[in-house]
């Protein structure tokens, strides 16, 4: 441990000291050297998304069948399959809508995503991007990526919002970074497809999510826009943990440098693209066909 | 253009909010101000009933009226045209206001009533010694006031609570409120509730002391339901114009979406039906006085279709719409029902049609592009 790091946990333990009187009554929780506040997403294991021997089945129907995945803080992982392979049941797991029957699946090293709520997994900074974009039509561009802007929600603290110049900032730096910028009085709906798409990406981005899970992005995009998309998570690796669910393999490779294949319901392969290219096992159930 | 370039940007975007109504939209307030203020009452009280510019009694109550029932169609378009959540039981909240005012009345009558008790004459008409309990808080006008906005507020909240967290949402949700309201009507028909079964309330005479029939009191009920109406407007503007009415916008459009964005949309909603179940209350409250009788036929499915019907026409999502909207089919109502009354019913029904295969947005649709059209030639 480096000097400064020991001052930062030192810092963090003391902010979450409890207080004098409350330390005598003799509690119990362990001092371990890593310091970890609760609910905090804890990377210290290397891993932000770790899901294990994760069931479901619908009328019967195993969709997810002990599918177990591990994904790196940092990582762009794309995820491919044929059509009912478990790609949306996977993401929809993931952010809460649909409750495995058994297994685990964890953000981070403490956060088991099966005991919350999809806003609770929402605001922890877990976004997820449908296949269909989904924005709000009514509301001009800008308008939409205010209201995903992270800071407190609420009834009372809505009624009384008001934009600060830093989060002004923000909204122009993620407008450029979509490049809606001049499209920004514009009612939603009257976007063009790839420009859902984007708006939707950009609306996901301002929330400075954690992991990103994006499904099929640039379905119904021209070449050009599915290069710029490309270009656009490219930027974004690193930075952010990405996701990305799609059909479209030229798209995947250009971005991916780790492909995980799947197949009813569970990991068929995984590796570079390459490698899952050259798997019989692949070729035989999806590549092949 | 290529997003390698773009974390470089840092440039303040414009503050574009804008004030709650321009210049000419202040100019339009003061002067619907000035009229149902100063105006009304001085062409009706002040001029000689001879003068062509009296007003006459009738068109004071008939527009009293309107204005309760406009008040309505404000509080079904935030429900409806901002929230998307289609109520067809908003009749209840509005009788419920109504019944809450109508016992005020009715204690007032005191021992003036046909039976010179001081319980209500529907009471002593069924033997009863006592009032019931529902009647505890009767006789207190500041009490009456504040049941106004709670029993509907109550009611709407706790309804809305689990049929909300339930999720329950589009015909569903409009299906268990008209439910909701005709459940009610059913139970204050009945004698043993204490509301006096299908006859209501009525033969008021007094509020606050005060005779209720005489020209003052009546002008004095028009420029408060006016006021109010007023009040609701500004309430309604600031709220759809605050990130709360953008956050309910969004609920409208894509739910879901807007979970995933980390809001929880039951608070939303809760408080908008609410607040809409308030407003209806409060315009309720305001009507019995004004017409001098509350009976269950509010609480009928139609009363709250009706209700819809009036934000419809004038165009869901805007605000000015639905109080347009309540004037024009209101007013045709009652034209119509003196002039030729059996058209009535085909002209609400050819209404209909005509709404919904010509201005999907109702009559501020209608405006917007004709004022569009005039802008561009």
């Amino acid at each position: 441990m480096t000097p400064d790091l020991m001052e930062q946990g030192l810092q963090r333990l003391q902010k979450k000291a409890p207080p004098a009187a409350e330390q005598s009554s003799g509690d119990r929780s362990a001092g371990y050297s890593r310091v970890h506040e609760p609910g905090s997403l804890d990377l210290s294991h290397g891993r932000i998304l770790y899901l294990e021997e994760v069931c479901v089945s619908f009328d019967g129907f195993r969709a997810i069948n002990k599918l177990s995945l591990d994904i790196a803080p940092g990582e762009l992982r794309c995820i491919i399959g044929p059509n009912g392979a478990g790609k949306t049941t996977m993401m929809d797991i993931i952010t809460g809508k649909t409750r495995p029957d058994s297994g685990q699946v964890f953000f981070g090293s403490t956060i088991d995503l099966l005991r919350h709520s999809e806003a609770e997994i929402a605001s922890m900074g877990l976004c997820r991007k449908f296949q269909k974009p989904t924005v709000f039509e009514a509301l001009s561009v800008f308008e939409n990526l205010e209201l995903c802007l992270s800071g407190p929600r609420g009834v009372a603290a809505d009624l009384w919002h008001r934009l600060s110049g830093q989060q002004r900032d923000r909204l122009a730096e993620v407008l450029e970074l979509i490049q809606l910028s001049e499209e920004r009085h514009r009612p939603a709906g009257l976007l063009s497809h790839g420009q859902k798409q984007w708006l939707e990406i950009g609306m996901l981005l301002i929330q400075d999510p954690k992991l990103l899970l994006l499904d099929e992005p640039v379905a119904g995009m021209t070449d050009q826009e599915t290069e710029r998309t490309a270009e656009l998570f490219l930027t974004l690796k690193g930075k952010h943990t990405l996701i990305v669910v799609e059909h479209d393999m030229g798209f995947v490779g250009r971005i991916a440098e780790k492909v995980t294949v799947l197949c009813e319901g569970s990991v068929l392969a995984e590796g570079s693209l390459a490698q899952v290219q050259a798997d019989e096992r692949v070729i035989e159930v999806y590549l092949g066909r | 253009m290529t997003t390698s370039t773009t974390f470089a940007s840092s440039t303040l975007l414009p503050d574009t909010r804008q004030p709650l109504l321009s210049r000419r939209g202040w100019l339009g307030f003061a002067l619907a101000l000035l009229l149902i203020c100063a105006l009304v009452p001085a062409l009706n009280l002040l001029t000689p009933s001879s003068s062509p510019l009296h007003l006459s009694d009738y068109a004071v109550a008939l527009v009293g009226k309107i204005m309760c029932y406009a008040i309505c169609a404000l509080a079904m378009d935030l429900i409806w045209g901002f929230a998307g959540i289609l109520s067809l039981g908003h009749g209840l909240f509005f009788a419920l206001g109504g019944y809450v005012m109508g016992m005020y009345l009715m204690r007032q009558i005191g021992s003036d009533g046909q039976y010179q008790s001081a319980l209500p004459d529907f009471m002593v008409f069924l033997d009863w010694k006592t009032l019931p309990w529902t009647w505890t808080f009767s006789d207190s006008f500041p009490a009456t006031l504040a049941l106004i906005v709670l029993v509907p507020g109550a009611v709407a909240g706790v309804f809305g609570y689990f049929a909300f967290r339930s999720r329950i949402k589009g015909v569903y949700f409009s299906i268990i409120t008209q439910a909701l309201t005709y459940a009610a009507m059913l139970l204050f028909f009945r004698n043993e509730t204490g509301f006096g079964g299908n006859n209501g309330f009525t033969d008021f005479k007094r509020i606050l002391g005060l005779a209720i029939a005489t020209p003052a009191m009546r002008m004095t009920l028009f420029v408060l339901t006016g006021l109010a109406l007023l009040g609701f407007y500004l309430l309604a503007l600031w709220l759809t114009r605050s990130k709360f009415g953008r956050v309910l916008q969004a609920v409208r459009d894509a739910e879901s979406r807007l979970m995933f964005c980390g809001y929880s949309p039951l608070p939303y909603k809760l408080t908008i039906w609410t607040l809409s179940a308030v407003m209806c209350g409060i315009a309720g409250a305001l009507y019995v006085p004004q017409v001098g009788i509350i009976n269950p036929s509010e609480m009928n499915v139609a009363n709250s279709i009706e209700i819809a019907v009036w934000a419809a026409v004038g165009g869901r999502g805007t605000l000015l719409g639905p109080i347009a909207g309540a004037f024009l089919v209101n007013g045709a109502k009652s034209w119509l029902t003196v002039s030729a009354p059996e058209f009535w019913l085909y002209f609400l029904g050819a209404l209909f049609i005509a709404v919904t295969l010509f201005l999907p947005q109702g009559l501020a649709g209608l405006f917007n592009k004709v004022f569009a059209r005039k802008q561009e030639s």
